[in-house]
């Protein structure tokens, strides 16, 4: 669809969207996205933690991000639910409101609200990189886009993810007897690194932390095939072998002493952070894998251009380099300085 | 370039020793030559690149990117090198060219002027991905800093060729980059080149430290005792005209000390302690000596300030004939009558200790005579000199520890087979007045506790933690709580760079005193006395001489 013509619209951009201490929300159709704290009525792009949140009275979302929810937080983790087709369009108090895919995770969505002719695009978070997890990212035509910002500097450029794997396989090969302990998190990445592990021909069992058990098997029946799947550890015990070094959980668990029961472990994370040494010297990573879930600097600059905004919106993350860069190729650009989105997490 | 860079970001990320070596010893295995002998010079700092400067590397960056951009993401990463690498865009238009080989980088610096430098280094990262533009940046400015010394590289090749590292080291200063006749013999292609250069080191013979029950079954005649001095062990070698001064681990260090090079007019191959001020001036503490090691150059003003002067052990040839079969008394007898002759600002002859029996040197080692010793060395009259370190012939029996009790304040958590466990420690002594006490840091230490134990400090460290810094914890310590350490270390010295002006040679943990209370720790003023005791000692000792 053609970008509306802006220049005659009665509607202004903070009418249609603004920000509130509870997050994103509309004047025009009395909802919010993405809230931090429970609201009456909730729109939700995707289903980490910190942008799906229990305890709302409505919430508006994919039917994937709904059934995330649901595994993470239990059945009645809000009022009433309704789930939204990818492209389907629906009025909420005279605001249209429409979900186009964001490439993100499995169920990720960006929010397109649109009312007299003014559209806003809020993408939640996104990627352009292929993921085969997840629908791929569809650029909308928009006056307004909000765009996040984690990876938000020229110093962030992620290599092809299939690269990535590779070193991981070679390691694995080189050092036959270290179990690879691949830090990734739970929803998402877990699932991408795995699905990306399978593609690079590694057919043996993956062992797994419990914590990412039910996102798996959920994953599975959404038709992503991740191949054979163990628990980690049984009955408190670890086994180290050739065949099955690889560990994939969650970073939280790698820093404390749940990893000290495998053999000689060599720590491997999945994020777009590993780009930088220090970050993984840090954390005291042997194999950083820069994988990421979130739009890289050529990626953001591009998707900008792409929706034909004439303003962006810089929200979670180093927004001061986004607006700077659309300063210089003159487009209006502020930061919303959101609060409660983890702008380090990936 | 690629196998290059992908083996540098291994070892910058990979903490244990064994895990470099084999990434080392692998790549050895199967990268092409001449690039693997180019790798290899540069790990052991061989390559230099006088025309390429870290300003210059800045300045084209910032005429590809906006200068306000590359000031926010330098913030952010927080090294130079790598912000370059990270933010160097891709060429507009075509393709540069496929990345070059190791071979070719180096070579295209090394022709490079001061005028065509920037030119040259634009075009080749304009070829290389992200992480290889890093490794170039690296080699270029020189310094990889990646923790790995010259010696573990060494060592990987000795691995990678299944001989000994000695082998290497006494071939090693005849050999140039990119080291083709090495790697031939280290992989049976050819037979080991000849140390056709002059002036060659030679592998040092070490002395195993004095264990319990060792010197029962020894007798004290069969012995020679020395003093350890506290330098670094050296080698001075002088043949055809070629003067040559080595460290230990067969390092050139001749360049930093001209005053010591310059004196060496002998033909002969000499061990000993390099020390600083004189054979008759004094002899200097380990941290005057520090001032002139790790340099390049040195300023005439600080060879002034700190002479350094070579204290002899040992004589490994004479003349054409290689003395290392001969026995130890023999040696010394030789070395006695040669070091006579020698400049005496320079050199003077390390003197054996009279003794009769292992109690009466134990005494001397308790209380040697003079600061800058750290023990004792016993050697086997008979003993031959042979590289490395074999068991027997040669002990080196140090002086006890000094020991403070100090209180835990940080924990870092630790890496390899200790990762996620908190066990590195940095510990404080108490200043100010009696009633209001505080901490003050004065050193860290991360080993001398068994696994055990540091099962038991880290669930203390997780239990009283009062704030985080990323992977550290503050620990709570007050006059009313903490967790004592008692600290054992081989020295002390004065510093402007920590706050309580104080810095420990080779901290370690000795005990936990989980039973004592904090306050009951060290103070500050504690450590400072027994700096100026020290000092005192050496200004004695010095006039009694």
């Amino acid at each position: 669809m053609p970008p509306p013509k802006t220049y005659l619209c009665l509607m202004q951009p903070h009418d249609l969207l603004c920000p509130r201490p509870e997050g994103l929300y509309s004047p025009a159709g009395d909802f919010f996205v993405d809230p931090v704290r429970p609201v009456a009525r909730a729109l939700v792009t995707h289903g980490h933690a910190d942008h799906a949140r229990a305890g709302h009275g409505a919430v508006l979302a994919t039917r994937q991000t709904l059934d995330i929810m649901a595994l993470r937080y239990g059945e009645g983790f809000a009022g009433t639910v309704q789930a939204a087709g990818y492209g389907e369009r629906i009025d909420l108090g005279g605001v249209r409101v429409s979900f186009h895919p964001a490439g993100h995770v499995l169920g990720s969505a960006q929010i397109a609200v649109e009312a007299n002719g003014l559209r806003i695009v809020a993408s939640g978070d996104y990627k352009r990189a292929a993921d085969p997890t997840c629908a791929a990212f569809e650029p909308v035509a928009c006056d307004v886009f909000i765009t996040e910002a984690t990876f938000a500097l020229p110093v962030f450029v992620h290599p092809p993810a299939a690269d990535e794997t590779a070193r991981l396989i070679a390691s694995l090969a080189q050092f036959p007897e270290r179990t690879h302990i691949v830090g990734a998190y739970a929803l998402g990445k877990a699932q991408r690194v795995i699905r990306l592990m399978r593609e690079a021909g590694h057919d043996a069992p993956i062992r797994i932390h419990g914590a990412l058990e039910k996102l798996c098997a959920y994953y599975e029946t959404q038709g992503v095939t991740l191949g054979p799947l163990v628990p980690a550890t049984l009955d408190g015990k670890a086994r180290a072998t050739a065949e099955d070094g690889v560990v994939v959980g969650p970073p939280a668990a790698f820093a404390d002493r749940w990893s000290r029961r495998f053999a000689d472990p060599l720590t491997v994370f999945a994020s777009g952070w590993m780009r930088v040494r220090q970050r993984a010297r840090q954390r005291g990573v042997e194999l950083p894998l820069i994988v990421s879930d979130h739009a890289d600097w050529p990626e953001l600059t591009a998707t900008i251009r792409e929706t034909g905004a004439a303003e962006v919106w810089v929200t979670h993350g180093r927004e001061e380099a986004l607006v700077r860069w659309c300063e210089l190729n003159g487009i209006r650009a502020r930061p919303l300085h959101l609060v409660g989105y983890e702008d380090e997490a990936e | 370039m690629r196998r290059f860079s992908e083996l540098l970001d291994r070892l910058v990320l990979t903490p244990s020793r064994n895990g470099k070596l084999k990434l080392m010893a692998d790549y050895f295995a199967t990268a092409p030559d001449p690039d693997r002998g180019l790798a290899l010079a540069a790990l052991t700092g061989g390559l230099d690149f006088p025309a390429v400067k870290p300003a210059m590397l800045r300045a084209l960056a910032t005429e590809r990117l906006d200068p306000v951009l590359f000031a926010y993401s330098y913030d952010y990463v927080g090294d130079l090198a790598e912000t370059v690498s990270l933010v160097w865009p891709a060429p507009p238009g075509a393709q540069a060219g496929p990345p070059p080989a190791l071979s070719e980088v180096v070579e295209r610096m090394r022709r490079a002027s001061r005028a065509d430098a920037p030119a040259t280094v634009a075009g080749l990262l304009d070829r290389l991905d992200a992480s290889a533009r890093f490794a170039l940046i690296k080699l270029a400015t020189g310094g990889l800093r990646i923790g790995v010394s010259a010696r573990l590289a060494k060592q990987a090749l000795a691995h990678f060729g299944a001989v000994a590292v000695t082998e290497i080291e006494e071939l090693w200063h005849g050999l140039e980059p990119p080291y083709d006749a090495l790697f031939a013999w280290l992989e049976g292609r050819a037979a080991k080149p000849e140390s056709a250069a002059p002036a060659l080191f030679r592998p040092v013979m070490l002395a195993n430290p004095v264990a319990e029950g060792d010197l029962e079954k020894l007798s004290p005649a069969d012995y020679r005792a020395e003093w350890k001095w506290d330098g670094i062990r050296v080698q001075a070698v002088c043949e055809d005209g070629v003067a040559r001064l080595y460290s230990r681990t067969g390092d050139d260090i001749s360049a930093a000390f001209p005053d010591v090079a310059g004196a060496m007019d002998f033909d002969a191959v000499i061990d000993g302690e390099l020390l600083v001020g004189g054979p008759d001036s004094g002899t200097g503490t380990f941290s005057e000596l520090q001032q002139r090691l790790n340099r390049k150059t040195v300023s005439r003003k600080l060879v002034e300030r700190h002479p350094a002067f070579v204290r002899c052990y040992d004589l490994l040839r004479e003349g054409a004939s290689d003395t290392r079969a001969l026995p130890f008394a023999e040696r010394r007898a030789r070395l006695a009558a040669l070091v006579g002759t020698l400049d005496p600002r320079r050199f003077d002859l390390s003197p054996l200790i009279a003794f009769d029996d292992w109690a009466a040197l134990e005494a001397l080692r308790r209380q040697p005579p003079h600061p800058v010793i750290e023990g004792i060395m016993l050697k086997r009259a008979d003993s031959a000199y042979v590289p490395g370190r074999p068991k027997g012939p040669w002990f080196k029996w140090k002086r006890d520890p000094f020991t403070v009790d100090a209180v835990l304040m940080y924990a870092q958590r630790g890496h390899g087979r200790r990762s996620s466990f908190y066990s590195d420690y940095t510990f404080g002594v108490w200043t100010g007045p009696q009633t209001a006490p505080e901490l003050v840091p004065v050193g860290k230490a991360y080993f001398g506790f068994t696994d055990e134990e540091l099962r038991r400090i880290d669930k203390y460290v997780r239990d009283n933690t009062v704030e985080r810094y990323g992977p550290v914890r503050a620990v709570r310590a007050g006059p009313g709580h903490g967790l004592v350490l008692e600290v054992a270390f081989e020295g002390l010295a004065r510093s402007t760079r920590h706050k309580s002006g104080v810095a420990m040679r080779f901290p370690r943990i000795a005990r936990l005193r989980w039973d004592k209370p904090a306050i009951e720790a060290d103070r500050l003023d504690t450590l400072t006395a027994m700096i100026e005791a020290r000092e005192r000692q050496a200004r004695t000792a010095e006039t009694d001489a």
